[in-house]
């Protein structure tokens, strides 16, 4: 010990100056010192926005314009629930006929595929990559890609199901047709996230299963009823309920496409959302009710597929 | 006691200091500008401009910066620099329709009095100076310059339409000799003549863009020929845009769409130059501002071979084309000095020799004495098109609900042209009425 540090504890110098009590910073003091940054974040980039788009909603607003909001009350929503009704419900049935068909075609798509790929074999490794790709790529890519796969001139889609290609369809331009694009191009998208998630529910199931069934030579139907089937349930509700809230807010593929045209045949809520609150428009009240109108149409389902995933569990 | 009074002092010498240092900064004199700070769209005129700029500051020593934002978010940053009131930029190269609500909503310097004061209004053609920069139309006030003229052209393939073969075959089809449209009505002969899926050739391409205002600055070409107009008297849409005439104009504009290379469902500027350089289409319509691309025989393989007109005359008399381009407005949010810097800058820019060297480095001036010198006419093969066009140019709405007037007119007219959804008349009928009960709406018409 040094010289000064003797004299420091020695009880002279204790009784000149009292010695300072260390103030200890406690466990919960450093928790919160650690989650402070994450809640103030969460708070001005969530919260706040979450709470001030509310209020906006009750408010006839728009954000370049120079008049403060002004409040009134339920105008914006009686406005999208009566007198605008007919626009609104069209998007809302463009999407809803979207998300069906889309969600549909992945199910089908992606469980099949799971089950393909099920049994290893030599390159199924690379293959299983391979079909991931899609889904890796931006959307708006895809969107553009896709519009060039698309066109009936240079495009090979309808190389690829008609003798006569330029004979075949206008797919984006046919007003029933372009909502399938959209649909195919989803799917060729999402499918092999469906995949993956149905992969890791059929790898998960016990193979003492399929043998105690085998040995009670139960049919290949039988054992994919009782014991596949049950037990990739929960997986693939949990893919039901994530590609439908996707779907609702279907926006890049459709711009990237058909930009919600021709007319308004594949004006999907998501992009009439954005043509209200941008595109000239900038009605930032209206929208922002649309946005929640939306947002609990989106919560209600959720609820429902969640209330049906907890019942598969306990199934 | 001591400690309390020496605070005290602490505070008065603090509150003294910054009065001193206040009074220091408004004694100070004018803060001198030394660079000016102009806001436009992303595109080779911006660049252009820059050029120009420099040459200001070669001449004052006052740098000039032009700032160039994407095309598909220059009006939304220029909306919320609006909004915040803003003080980044001094001078704005405007879209037209933005004129009322930069007017209306005090964002723009009113520049009546110093364009007239110093004979720019009479500098610049009277079609653009109405069109870029006043409000409320016929007014006399002004609110911009006539920078960036610019208006819908078309661009033609020579070799298809002088050759010798083709000519005597459309001849004896048509009844008269093959040559460049005059009319609407020989377009459309000229568009069907060469319509040739089989050889992937086809007549012609037009605009059909639904996301924002292509289809409408397609359309309204064909149907200000047709005598139609987007307002009539008070004001007033029905009756106006969904008039005999107006049904009439777009099945012309449907009937033009069907002679267009199949893909060209949502298309605009970049698609048309697209199907021009593909070699698919035999006319395009097309912006003059994009019509230099057509020049370039690395981008356009036919460009020895592509000829330009400007648009042709409708059925009963009425010649006109749809403006695109910008004015140039100084900004209301900026201090006194940088709007005088800006007027300075404007009034160096609209002279004829400023703008001499705009036009000559790529610019489209709106000015009468460069638009009419022989100099500019020949300097491209399209410059005496667009010089025509300047006289004839029509242009949208531009007061503050444009964009909610453009919507519906894009839904209804999209979907009748590219999806076949109804007829002419009920497109225009139901676009008739949203429009109206808009302008009801924003207070422009009574009900």
């Amino acid at each position: 010990m040094s010289q000064a540090n003797a004299q420091a504890l020695s009880p002279q110098s204790a009784a000149a100056a009292p010695p300072r009590q260390r103030r200890q910073t406690s466990d919960r003091a450093i928790a919160w010192l650690f989650i402070t940054p994450t809640i103030v974040l969460l708070v001005v980039m969530n919260i706040f926005p979450l709470f001030y788009s509310l209020y906006l909603s009750f408010n006839d607003y728009s954000v370049i314009g120079s008049e403060p909001p002004k409040w009134v009350a339920l105008d914006n929503y009686e406005k999208i629930l009566t007198s605008e009704r007919q626009r609104y419900w069209h998007n809302f049935t463009v999407t809803g006929r979207y998300a069906l068909l889309s969600v549909g075609l992945q199910l089908i798509l992606g469980f099949g595929l799971a089950m393909l790929l099920r049994e290893k074999f030599r390159g199924s490794g690379l293959i299983t990559t391979l079909i991931l790709i899609p889904m890796m790529l931006s959307p708006v890519v895809v969107g553009l890609f896709w519009k060039l796969i698309f066109d009936p001139s240079k495009g090979f889609f309808n190389y690829l199901i008609y003798t006569n290609p330029r004979g075949g369809a206008e797919w984006l331009s046919d007003p029933t047709l372009g909502l399938w694009s959209i649909v195919i191009v989803d799917v060729w998208m999402w499918s092999p996230f469906v995949m993956l998630l149905c992969l890791s529910g059929l790898s998960a199931i016990p193979d003492y299963l399929y043998e105690a069934a085998a040995i009670d030579r139960a049919s290949a139907w039988f054992q994919f009823r009782r014991i596949t089937l049950p037990q990739v349930m929960p997986l693939l509700l949990i893919a039901v309920l994530f590609r439908t809230i996707e779907a609702f807010k279907a926006f890049d593929v459709v711009m990237g496409l058909t930009g919600g045209g021709p007319g308004d045949t594949t004006e999907t809520v998501a992009v009439r959302l954005y043509s209200e609150a941008f595109l000239g428009k900038f009605r930032t009240g209206e929208s922002s009710a649309l946005a929640y109108i939306v947002l609990i149409i989106i919560i209600a389902i959720s609820n429902l597929y969640i209330r049906a995933l907890n019942r598969a569990r306990e199934g | 006691m001591l400690k309390k009074s020496g605070s005290v002092f602490i505070l008065v010498a603090m509150i003294l200091t910054l009065a001193i240092g206040a009074g220091g900064v408004t004694a100070a004199p004018k803060a001198q500008v030394t660079e000016l700070t102009i806001f436009w769209a992303q595109w080779p005129p911006a660049d252009y401009l820059q050029e120009i700029g420099n040459r200001y500051e070669a001449e004052t020593g006052i740098k000039v910066n032009v700032v160039q934002e994407p095309w598909g978010s220059f009006y939304d940053v220029m909306a919320a620099e609006w909004a915040a009131k803003g003080d980044a930029y001094d001078m704005v190269v405007g879209d037209s329709q933005w004129l009322g609500q930069g007017a209306e909503q005090g964002h723009y310097l009113e520049l009546t009095d110093f364009m007239v004061e110093n004979g720019i209004h009479e500098t610049v053609t009277p079609a653009t100076l109405q069109f870029y920069g006043e409000f409320p139309a016929g007014s006399g006030r002004y609110w911009a310059y006539p920078t960036e003229g610019d208006a819908v052209g078309w661009a033609y393939r020579k070799d298809r339409l002088e050759d010798p073969e083709e000519m005597a075959a459309f001849e004896a089809e048509y009844g008269y000799p093959l040559a460049v449209p005059e009319t609407w009505d020989q377009l459309r002969d000229i568009a069907e003549f060469f319509y040739r899926p089989d050889e992937n050739v086809y007549g012609v391409g037009v605009y059909t863009q639904k996301d924002y205002d292509g289809m409408i600055m397609g359309y309204e070409n064909v149907m200000f020929s047709w005598g139609v107009d987007w307002w009539g008297e008070g004001n007033q849409v029905i009756g106006v845009v969904n008039s005999e005439e107006a049904v009439e104009a777009l099945e012309f504009y449907k009937e033009l769409y069907g002679f267009a290379p199949p893909g060209t469902n949502n298309a605009f500027y970049t698609e048309m130059n697209s199907v021009f350089v593909n070699g698919q289409a035999t006319m395009i319509m097309n912006y003059f501002a994009f019509l230099p691309d057509l020049l370039n025989p690395e981008v356009n393989p036919y460009a020895d071979v592509t000829g330009y007109f400007a648009g042709p005359a409708g059925p009963y008399g009425d010649r006109y084309t749809a403006l695109g381009g910008q004015g140039m407005s100084v900004l209301n949010y900026i201090s006194d000095e940088r709007k005088q810097a800006s007027l300075d800058f404007i009034k160096w820019f609209a002279s004829d020799e400023v703008q001499q060297q705009w036009a000559d480095v790529g610019g489209y001036t709106c000015n009468i004495a460069v638009l009419e010198s022989e100099e500019f006419l020949t300097n491209t093969p399209y410059n005496a098109a667009f010089a025509d066009s300047m006289t004839f140019v029509k242009d949208f709405w531009n007061i503050p609900a444009y964009g909610e007037l453009l919507e519906p007119a894009q839904r209804y007219i999209n979907g009748y042209v590219v999806g076949n959804v109804g007829t002419a008349k009920e497109a225009l009928d139901n676009m008739a009425i949203e429009q109206h009960e808009i302008l009801v709406e924003a207070g422009v018409l009574e009900e």
